[in-house]
């Protein structure tokens, strides 16, 4: 059970990260992507609503890996060896898309400083969700190896096979699709920016279709063990329901029900995450690395476990007024 | 240069990096709830220009300070897999707790940036405690996990496997005491005192501005409060390394031989082969006195372990004595700032001290790395301290000096950015007039 629990506490860091956090990777691809009549004010738009929230939103991938190292540790160990290149490409973006941010918001606001932060802000939104999508991507090949707790298979295993690739893609994808969604409701009172992310939302949310195509059918033989996965009874029930979120979505944007658009991507991306981690389990890192295998001592996760309620006591009401301060005004 | 190597400089160089920003997300909020505190009860809008400017500073460090904070997390992980594997269970703990503190703080350092106009002004100051108050406890937490490198606690080892695990003792292991006192105290001195050198810089040039006026009266204030308590709390870290950690002491100390007795020595150039320490200062009998309140106490020496155990000597006695000097020197403006607020105020009509202040603004950084230099490199060969060696954690990963240069580069680069964007905010300081619109 508490093996279980520990691991779905990860998971549930790792959607919040990619509702909140990867929301922000997409809007400093829009960022990068802003072009026309209203370049300027899509950019300020952008900022306004990431520059409050950014780093909260951030601390949930910092929380993915705390219990990540502490819940199972040997799997860390694993992870940040075979994987070393792709996550030091990681934290590269991280470290330059949040210093360029923060700096591109402090700097002279005219001058050519201003440009250079948003091409460096836009490349590292880019470079960072690719490279997650392409680690997620990488545990599930069955490519990396473990021999008496040592990875024997090297540093360039499982994460530059197609699949993996294509996972990368796919993540850049969602994390657009989503942030357009977003900014539609951020745009609220400004009918014009509305209508340009409403249009962005609409066409990257489709492009997301054939990406996904792609990666169902590299998993056939770039990650069998999750393709097994996906076809499994529950399979088409999930499948199902996440076509339903992303064509309702779809629709509630063609519709301009912004906020409905808004909870159908976000459940989308839920249960896009949530499936992931059905095929995946028990395996961390396919095949060797378990949740049970890896797994801490119980009194560590029992510990672990308090602290993130006694954590999430402080932090919900916390993150629930943050939210309230900031985005409140366009709920309806 | 062996792969090793580069992942121990990679390790030491983002640590660097980091401390300076996690230092400045303890102390500067602090100064910014002060300033705003300041400007609530009395009313004056100097504190609250002073609280603004203050609150921008912080929101560039605080970034540069998580981004760097997060490659730590991953690259305990990226260089230590070996450390982590084993240890993750033990020490992971209070990284969650800190992972919660930081949650608090990026929360409310959202609200306090940019809600300003949003919330009534006491709530406002409210959220910027919590921002300060949040910052000790991240620290806290996370000294606590070095702390348990330098006194392991709270497992068992049982046929080379970690058993027996209670990560409730390894959090409050002997070492976490004096670490965490010495570490949230290092913090607010030395941000008061780099606070301090920027605006007496200023006032040298503008004696009559107010607006630097009070913010050199409430640095200085945390600056002297601080620094007194720092140089007593350095003497319980060095009782208790004298206990905990013999081989780091007589490193610190650049004792070779077992002594009755013991003298203090300063500066001087340790030889390991002749294992004597040439040209030093030396106290007869100081060291002793200072560890054990006795004269003729026994203090040990490096003779007593295996020459494969003993740290960089040279490294940890200069460094050391680096750390010890800067403290003293603080302390000594700090007698004078407040001898001077005392009888003869104010502090800007006297630019003697006010030069000293410029020149002693990185002194709190200097000792703040120096410390930390005596702490990790002192506990080497080990990386748990007589448990793992450090070479047994390293990761397989060849070509390490690639990331070690990458990141290099980029801790380079963005520290010439965030000087310039902090030299830009306060070149755009207000002069004798504290009325200015407000940014
Ligand atoms: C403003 C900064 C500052 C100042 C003025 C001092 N220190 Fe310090 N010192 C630190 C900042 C620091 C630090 C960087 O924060 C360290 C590193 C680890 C720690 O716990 O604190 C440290 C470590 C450290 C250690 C090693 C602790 C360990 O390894 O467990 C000792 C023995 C001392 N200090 C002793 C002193 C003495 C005797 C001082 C007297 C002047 C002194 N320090 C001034
Ligand atoms: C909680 C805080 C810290 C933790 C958990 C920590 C952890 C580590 C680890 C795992 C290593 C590599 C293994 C080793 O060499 O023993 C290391 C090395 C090192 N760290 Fe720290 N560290 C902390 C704070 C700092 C800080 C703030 C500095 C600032 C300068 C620092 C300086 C160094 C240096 C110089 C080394 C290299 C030592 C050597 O290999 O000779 N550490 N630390
Ligand atoms: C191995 C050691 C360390 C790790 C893994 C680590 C990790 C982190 C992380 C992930 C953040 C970003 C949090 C955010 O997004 O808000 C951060 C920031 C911070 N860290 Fe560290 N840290 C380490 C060492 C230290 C040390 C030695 C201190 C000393 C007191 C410290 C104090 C802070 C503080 C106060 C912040 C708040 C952000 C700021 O104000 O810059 N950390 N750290």
């Amino acid at each position: 059970m508490l093996p279980l629990a520990t691991a779905v506490s990860l998971l549930l860091s790792l959607i919040l990260y990619a509702l909140l956090g990867g929301a922000d990777f997409g809007g400093g691809i829009w960022d990068m992507l802003a072009f026309g009549p209203r370049a300027a004010r899509q950019r300020k738009l952008i900022a306004g609503a990431i520059a409050p929230i950014w780093e909260a939103n951030h601390v949930w991938l910092i929380l993915a890996v705390v219990v990540l190292f502490t819940g199972f540790p040997a799997g860390f160990a694993v992870m940040m060896t075979a994987l070393n290149i792709p996550i030091t490409a990681m934290l590269i973006g991280i470290v330059l898309r949040g210093s360029a941010f923060i700096f591109r918001n402090y700097d002279s606001q005219s001058g050519p400083g201003q440009r250079h932060w948003s091409t460096v802000f836009g490349i590292a939104s880019i470079l960072t969700p690719f490279s997650q999508g392409m680690i997620l991507g990488a545990l599930a090949t069955g490519q990396i190896r473990v021999a008496d707790g040592h990875v024997s298979t090297g540093f360039f295993a499982g994460w530059l096979t197609l699949y993996a690739l294509a996972c990368g893609m796919f993540a850049l994808g969602l994390f657009a699709f989503l942030a357009a969604t977003y900014l539609t409701l951020d745009a609220k009172g400004q009918p014009d920016l509305q209508e340009d992310f409403r249009r962005r939302a609409i066409w990257s949310g489709i492009a997301l279709v054939p990406i996904a195509l792609v990666v169902l059918l590299a998993s056939r033989h770039g990650a069998p063990e999750m393709f097994q996965g996906l076809t499994r009874w529950w399979a088409p029930l999930l499948f199902g329901a996440t076509g339903l979120c992303g064509l309702g979505a779809l629709g509630a944007l063609w519709r301009r029900l912004f906020a409905a658009a808004r909870a159908a991507a976000a459940g989308q991306v839920t249960l896009i995450l949530f499936g992931w981690s059905l095929a995946q389990y028990p395996n961390l890192v396919t095949p060797d690395v378990t949740v049970e295998n890896t797994c801490a001592p119980e009194t560590t996760l029992r510990l672990l476990l308090l602290a993130l309620g006694a954590g999430a006591l402080i932090l919900l009401p916390s993150l629930a007024f943050l939210f309230r301060l900031f985005k409140g005004d366009e709920r309806h | 240069m062996s792969d090793f190597f580069f992942a121990r400089s990679q390790m030491a160089m983002s640590l660097a990096f980091h401390i300076v920003f996690a230092a400045l997300g303890i102390g500067m909020p602090l100064l910014m709830v002060m300033a705003e505190g300041a400007y609530l009860r009395t009313g004056r809008p100097v504190y609250l220009e002073l609280s603004k400017r203050w609150a921008k500073g912080t929101a560039i460090l605080f970034a540069v300070g998580a981004v760097s904070g997060t490659v730590l997390s991953f690259e305990l992980g990226l260089l230590w897999p070996g450390f982590m594997g084993k240890a993750g269970a033990i020490i992971g703990m209070p990284f969650s707790l800190e992972g919660f503190a930081f949650f608090t703080e990026a929360i409310f350092i959202g609200v306090y940036l940019y809600g300003r106009s949003r919330l009534p002004p006491l709530l406002h100051w409210l959220s910027g405690a919590v921002v300060a108050i949040s910052g000790v406890f991240s620290g806290i937490f996370v000294v606590t996990a070095n702390a348990w490198m330098n006194a392991p606690a709270g497992f068992r080892i049982v046929g080379g496997k970690f058993t027996e695990i209670d990560p409730v003792a390894a959090m409050f292991n002997p070492a976490s005491f004096h670490e965490v006192l010495h570490m949230t105290l290092a913090a607010f001195a030395a941000t008061g005192f780099a606070v301090a050198a920027v605006h007496a810089f200023f006032l040298l040039r503008d004696p009559a501005s107010l607006f630097h006026r009070c913010a050199l009266g409430l640095a200085l204030a945390v600056a002297c409060v601080s620094i007194p308590l720092q140089i007593a709390s350095g003497d319980l870290s060095a009782r208790a390394v004298g206990r905990l950690q013999p081989a780091k002491l007589a490193a610190m100390e650049a004792i070779y031989r077992t002594e009755d007795g013991a003298p203090l020595l300063i500066g001087g150039i340790p030889d390991d082969a002749a294992r004597t320490t040439g040209y030093a200062l030396v106290i007869p009998h100081g060291l002793s006195l200072l560890l054990a309140d006795s004269a003729s106490a026994r203090v040990t020496g490096l003779e007593e372990y295996p020459r494969k155990d003993w740290p960089n000597v040279r490294i940890v006695h200069w460094s050391f004595d680096l750390m010890v000097l800067s403290g003293f020197a603080m302390l000594a403006l700090a007698g004078w700032s407040g001898w001077i607020w005392w009888r003869r105020p104010p502090l800007a009509g006297h630019p003697w001290l006010l030069r000293s202040l410029v020149a002693a603004g990185p002194l709190g950084f200097l000792a703040i790395e120096s410390g930390w230099v005596v702490t990790e490199v002192g506990r080497q060969p080990w990386i748990i301290y007589n448990v793992m060696r450090t070479e047994e954690a390293v990761t397989p990963l060849p070509g390490i000096a690639v990331p070690f240069a990458a990141f290099t580069v980029l801790y380079v680069f963005l520290a010439f950015v965030v000087v310039g964007l902090l030299r830009h905010l306060f070149l755009e300081t207000p002069g004798a007039d504290p009325q200015l619109p407000s940014a």
